[in-house]
C-alpha cells in the first residue's frame, strides 16, 4: 500500500481510500452509498443537512466533512443510523411545505427520493406549516421558499461555479432563508437560467419556468432506480 | 428626530465607519455596529453602500445584519430598552417589570414609539442573574428593577435622552470606576484565594518570559489546566497544537462571550481582575507564538468596553503590550503582541469557538466544520487558540505561583478551582470560587438554598440535577460546568422552566444544520403537548428519540445540547412527565383532536350543507 493510501472499515468491509478524502468520497468510490442531501460533487462540503452522519469508532460525524482516518471503524448502513436519518428526514419534511403530488420536481426530487429509499411513510411530527414566500419575479426562474431545505447548494454553486454570488443566507434559526443578492427579488439579480446554481437545487425550490411536468411519469430521474443507485456497486 | 445624532447624513455615517476600520471587510461587524449606533438601523441603502465600500456581496452584509439580535434593518428608537427574559429573571418578577415598561412606554415588545425615541425588546440572559430582574438601556445595565421605579425612569429618559441618568447607585468594587460607572454588583460571596486574589501587575508576564514558550506550555500542562468554558479541553495541549501548526502568524482569542444562561462569573473577572485576564492572553500569545490577540466581548457587556480598552492602553504604555514586550521590561526574551477588542452583537452561538472566529472575521456566527480545528486554521486561516476568560486567569496564576500551587487545588482529573455563578432560589446569589470535587449539596449549603428541588448545573446546555443526585461532584468527570448553577425551589414548575429554555435555544439556533433548526421547533411542540396534558406515552418516547437524534446528528454544541433540558428532566424527573401522560386504550393518540383537525377544511369549504339549510339557503341540485 502506498503512503498516501488509507485503509478503514466501512460497515464491516475494508475500504482503501486516498489520504485527504472524506468518508463520503471514499465510500462513493468504494460503491457504498451514504445518504446525503446538501452534498454535491464539485461543491465545497457544507455539512448542513447531517443526513450523511455516520459513526467513526462509535462517535457521530458527518461523512461529507470528516476525512478518512487509518484503521477507523465507520458504521453507516445500520438500523440505528437509518432510523435516525428517517427521523431527520421527517423533520425536513415538516419544517417546510412539501406537497409532492403537485410539485414540478416530483420524481426528480432528492428529498422525496431519499424518503422513498429510507421508507418514510408519513411524518409522525406536526407539520410546522411555515408562512413562506414565492419569488416569481424572474422571467425564467422560480424561487419557492416553501420547498427550500437550506442546503446551500445554490449559494455555493452560484459563488464557486457561476462566479456570481447571487444567493446568500439571511436571518437565523427557523427564520433563516435564502436571499438574493442586490435586492429583494430574483429579477433584480444577475441570475441566468443557465446558471449551475439552478441545476444544483436538490428539491423544487429553484425551478426553471415553463418546463414543469415535461418529463412524463415513468421517465423521471428516480422513477426506476432509488437515489444512490448510481454509486452503488 | 429626537437628537442631532440621527440627523447625520446616512452615507457619511457609513463612509466614516468604513474608514475607521481601514476598509477591511473582515471588520464588517464593527462597521455594522457603528452604523447601527448612529442611524439606529442598517437598512437596505446602508447595506448596499457598506457592500460597495468593502467590496462584499450585499447579501453577505444583509446576512450579517439579520443574524445578530442587536443589529436591525428597520429603524429602532434612539433608546433601545432590552428586558432580560431569562428564566431567573422570570422567577424574579420579570412579568411585572415588563408590564411596567409596556405601560410607561405605551409599547409592546418589538415596537418603536412614534417620536422615534424608544424601542422595547426582550433579550436572553445578559449575565445579571444574581441581580435580576435586569435590563439593558442601550449599553447601560439596570439591575434589581423595581416596577414602581419604571415610570420615573421613562420620564428621565424622555427629558434627558440619556440612559446614564438612570444610574443612581453604583455597584461595589470597580463597578464604580469612572470608565464603568455601573449599578452592577459583583456579589463575590466566597473565594479560595486563587482566581480573585490580588493581582500583581506584570508579575506573571515577567515570570513567563523567564521561560521559553515551550516551557510555558509545559508548565500549563503540569498544572493540568483544562478549559473553563465547559468542554474541559486541556489548555496546554490546545496551545501546543496551535504552536506546532503550520503557519507563521498565530492568533489567540479570549472568549468573553459569556452567554450560557445563568453564567456571569466572567463579568466579575473582567471587572475586578482585567489585568489577570489580559496577562493570561498575552502569555497565551507568547506560548503559541502569536502577534495578535483578540478579546471577544459580548455586546451585553459593552459597558465594560471603554474600561478594558483603557487597560490595554495603559499596558501598552508600560511595555506589557505592543512591540518588544520583554525588551521594554528589561528582560532577555522579548516578543511583539497586541490585543484588540471585538464587540459582539447579540448571538449566543458565538460562544462556540469556531462561530466566535467567524464573528471576529465580520461574518454570521455560523460554527465551522471540523476539521480543520481552530488550532490548525482559525482566524483568517491562521492557527488560533480560543480560551475562556477564567482559563486565562488560571494561566496567569500558574505563571505567578507555579503549577504545583495551582494543581494542589481540586481533583486528579480536575485541577484548580472553579468559579460558579449561583442564582435562582437562593439566599445569597453571586460568584463563588470552589474547589473542584465539591458536591452540589455543599454548594447549596454555602449559597443558602434550603429549599432546592432541582439544580441546573452548567446552564440549559448542561443538566438538571434532582435531590437524589445532590451528592454528585462538580468536576469534569461528573458534573462539568462552565459556571452556571441555577437553583429551583420545590414549588417551581420545572416543565415550564424547561420550556422557557427550549424557547431560548429556538431563538439562538443559527439555523445552519437541519437537526438543530427543525429539531428545536419540534421539541417545543412536543413539550407543549406534554404540558397541556394531551400527550400519550408514545409522544414522550418520540420526544426522547428526537432529543437523542439531535445530540448525535447536530453540527455543533448548541444542537448537541439543546435537548438536554428535556433529556435530563426525563432522566431525573420522569414523574413530571408521567403525571401528565395517560395511556390511551384506543390506540389513537390523545393529542389527536378530530374537531380541531376538521376546523381548517371547514373553513376552506365554507358552511356545510346542514348549516346552509338552517340558514334558509337554497342548496343547489
Amino acid at each position: 500500500m502506498s503512503a498516501d493510501k488509507v485503509c478503514f472499515e466501512l460497515d464491516g468491509k475494508r475500504v482503501e481510500a486516498e489520504a485527504g478524502q472524506t468518508i463520503l468520497e471514499a465510500a462513493d468510490a468504494a460503491g457504498a452509498y451514504i445518504p446525503r442531501l446538501c452534498h454535491m460533487e464539485g461543491l465545497e462540503p457544507f455539512g448542513g443537512c447531517r443526513m450523511c452522519t455516520v459513526t467513526v469508532n462509535g462517535r457521530p460525524a458527518a461523512a461529507c466533512t470528516q476525512p478518512v482516518a487509518a484503521d477507523t471503524v465507520v458504521c453507516s448502513d445500520t438500523k440505528e443510523l437509518n432510523d435516525e436519518r428517517r427521523m431527520l428526514l421527517e423533520l425536513m419534511f415538516v419544517e417546510g411545505n412539501h406537497f409532492c403530488m403537485s410539485c414540478e420536481k416530483s420524481g426528480a426530487c432528492e428529498l422525496q427520493a431519499l424518503a422513498y429509499r429510507l421508507e418514510l411513510d408519513a411524518p409522525r411530527f406536526d407539520f410546522l406549516e411555515p408562512q413562506r414566500d414565492i419569488d416569481a419575479s424572474h422571467p425564467d426562474v422560480l424561487l419557492d421558499h416553501n420547498r427550500c431545505i437550506l442546503c446551500a447548494r445554490c449559494v455555493r454553486a452560484s459563488r464557486d461555479l457561476d462566479g456570481k454570488a447571487v444567493f446568500g443566507f439571511v436571518e437565523r434559526g427557523a427564520e433563516k432563508r435564502v436571499a438574493v443578492n442586490g435586492g429583494a427579488r430574483l429579477v433584480d439579480s444577475n441570475l441566468d437560467v443557465t446558471d449551475q446554481a439552478l441545476a444544483a437545487c436538490p428539491v423544487g425550490a429553484l425551478l426553471r419556468k415553463r418546463v414543469g411536468f415535461a418529463v412524463p411519469v415513468g421517465k423521471r430521474r428516480f422513477d426506476h432506480e432509488p437515489i444512490g443507485h448510481e454509486v452503488q456497486s | 428626530m429626537p437628537t442631532n445624532m440621527r440627523l447625520e447624513e446616512p452615507n457619511l455615517v457609513v463612509d466614516r465607519a468604513v474608514e475607521e476600520v481601514g476598509g477591511d471587510p473582515a471588520r464588517l461587524m464593527d462597521v455594522a455596529r457603528k452604523v447601527m449606533l448612529h442611524l439606529g438601523r442598517v437598512d437596505d441603502a446602508a447595506i448596499a453602500r457598506i457592500a460597495a465600500k468593502l467590496d462584499l456581496p450585499p447579501v453577505q452584509v444583509e446576512g450579517l445584519v439579520t443574524f445578530y439580535a442587536f443589529l436591525d434593518k428597520k429603524q429602532l428608537g434612539e433608546i433601545v430598552i432590552r428586558l432580560c427574559d431569562d428564566v431567573v429573571d422570570r422567577l424574579a418578577g420579570y412579568d411585572a417589570v415588563a408590564a411596567a415598561f409596556k405601560a410607561a412606554l405605551g409599547l409592546d415588545f418589538g415596537e418603536t414609539s412614534k417620536d422615534g425615541l424608544f424601542t422595547l425588546q426582550r433579550t436572553p440572559c445578559i449575565g445579571m442573574c444574581d441581580q435580576a430582574p435586569a435590563a439593558l438601556v442601550n449599553e447601560v445595565v439596570l439591575t434589581r428593577i423595581d416596577p414602581a421605579e419604571v415610570p420615573g425612569w421613562i420620564e428621565i429618559l424622555r427629558k434627558f435622552k440619556d440612559p446614564r441618568r438612570l444610574v443612581r447607585r453604583l455597584g461595589e468594587g470597580l463597578n464604580s470606576h469612572a470608565l464603568i460607572d455601573a449599578m452592577v454588583n459583583n456579589n463575590i460571596r466566597h473565594t479560595k484565594g486563587l482566581l480573585l486574589s490580588p493581582e500583581v501587575r506584570g508579575d506573571a508576564l515577567r515570570k513567563a518570559l523567564a521561560l521559553t514558550p515551550q516551557e510555558v506550555i509545559r508548565s500549563v500542562k503540569a498544572a493540568r489546566l483544562r478549559g473553563r468554558g465547559g468542554a474541559g479541553f486541556p489548555t496546554g495541549m490546545k496551545w501546543e497544537f496551535t504552536r506546532m501548526a503550520a503557519g507563521e502568524k498565530k492568533v489567540v482569542i479570549c472568549n468573553a462571550d459569556e452567554g450560557e444562561p445563568g453564567t456571569f462569573k466572567d463579568r466579575v473577572l473582567l471587572t475586578e481582575r482585567p489585568s489577570r485576564v489580559i496577562a493570561g492572553l498575552t502569555i497565551a500569545g507568547y506560548a503559541v507564538g502569536a502577534e495578535l490577540g483578540i478579546l471577544y466581548l459580548r455586546a451585553e457587556y459593552a459597558y465594560l468596553y471603554r474600561y478594558l480598552n483603557d487597560i490595554l492602553d495603559k499596558r501598552r504604555e508600560d511595555g506589557l503590550l505592543g512591540h518588544g514586550i520583554g525588551k521594554r521590561l528589561g528582560l532577555r526574551r522579548s516578543f511583539d503582541f497586541d490585543i484588540r477588542i471585538q464587540l459582539g452583537a447579540g448571538a449566543y452561538i458565538c460562544g462556540e469557538e469556531s462561530a466566535l472566529i467567524e464573528s471576529c472575521e465580520g461574518k454570521r456566527g455560523d460554527p465551522r466544520n471540523r476539521p480543520p480545528f481552530p488550532a490548525q486554521a482559525g482566524y483568517k486561516g491562521r492557527p488560533t487558540s480560543v480560551n475562556n476568560v477564567e482559563t486565562l486567569c488560571c494561566v496567569t496564576k500558574i505563571m505567578q505561583d507555579g503549577a504545583a500551587n495551582f494543581s494542589a487545588f481540586g481533583t486528579d482529573q480536575s485541577a484548580g478551582t472553579k468559579l460558579l455563578s449561583i442564582s435562582g432560589d437562593c439566599a445569597r446569589p453571586g460568584v463563588y470560587e470552589v474547589e473542584f470535587g465539591i458536591t452540589v449539596r455543599e454548594v447549596l449549603a454555602m449559597a443558602g438554598c434550603a429549599d432546592a428541588g432541582a439544580v441546573l448545573v452548567g446552564g440549559p446546555s448542561g443538566r438538571f440535577v434532582a435531590e437524589a443526585e445532590f451528592d454528585r461532584k462538580i468536576c469534569f468527570d461528573d458534573l462539568a460546568t462552565g459556571g452556571a448553577f441555577v437553583v429551583f425551589g420545590h414549588g417551581r414548575d420545572l416543565l415550564q422552566i424547561v420550556s422557557w429554555y427550549i424557547d431560548f435555544f429556538n431563538e439562538e439556533s443559527c439555523g445552519y444544520c437541519a437537526p438543530c433548526r427543525a429539531g428545536n421547533q419540534l421539541l417545543r411542540l412536543g413539550l407543549e403537548r406534554v404540558r397541556s396534558g394531551a400527550a400519550s406515552p408514545a409522544d414522550v418516547k418520540q420526544l426522547r428519540e428526537l432529543g437523542r437524534m439531535m445530540v448525535r446528528f447536530s453540527r455543533c454544541g448548541l444542537g448537541q445540547t439543546s435537548s438536554n433540558p428535556i433529556l435530563t428532566t426525563l432522566e431525573s424527573f420522569e414523574e413530571l412527565y408521567g403525571n401528565l401522560v395517560i395511556e390511551d386504550q384506543t390506540g389513537v393518540r390523545r393529542s389527536f383532536d378530530l374537531e380541531a383537525e376538521l376546523e381548517t377544511s371547514r373553513g376552506i369549504q365554507g358552511p356545510g350543507i346542514e348549516s346552509q339549510k338552517e340558514a334558509g339557503l337554497e342548496v343547489g341540485s
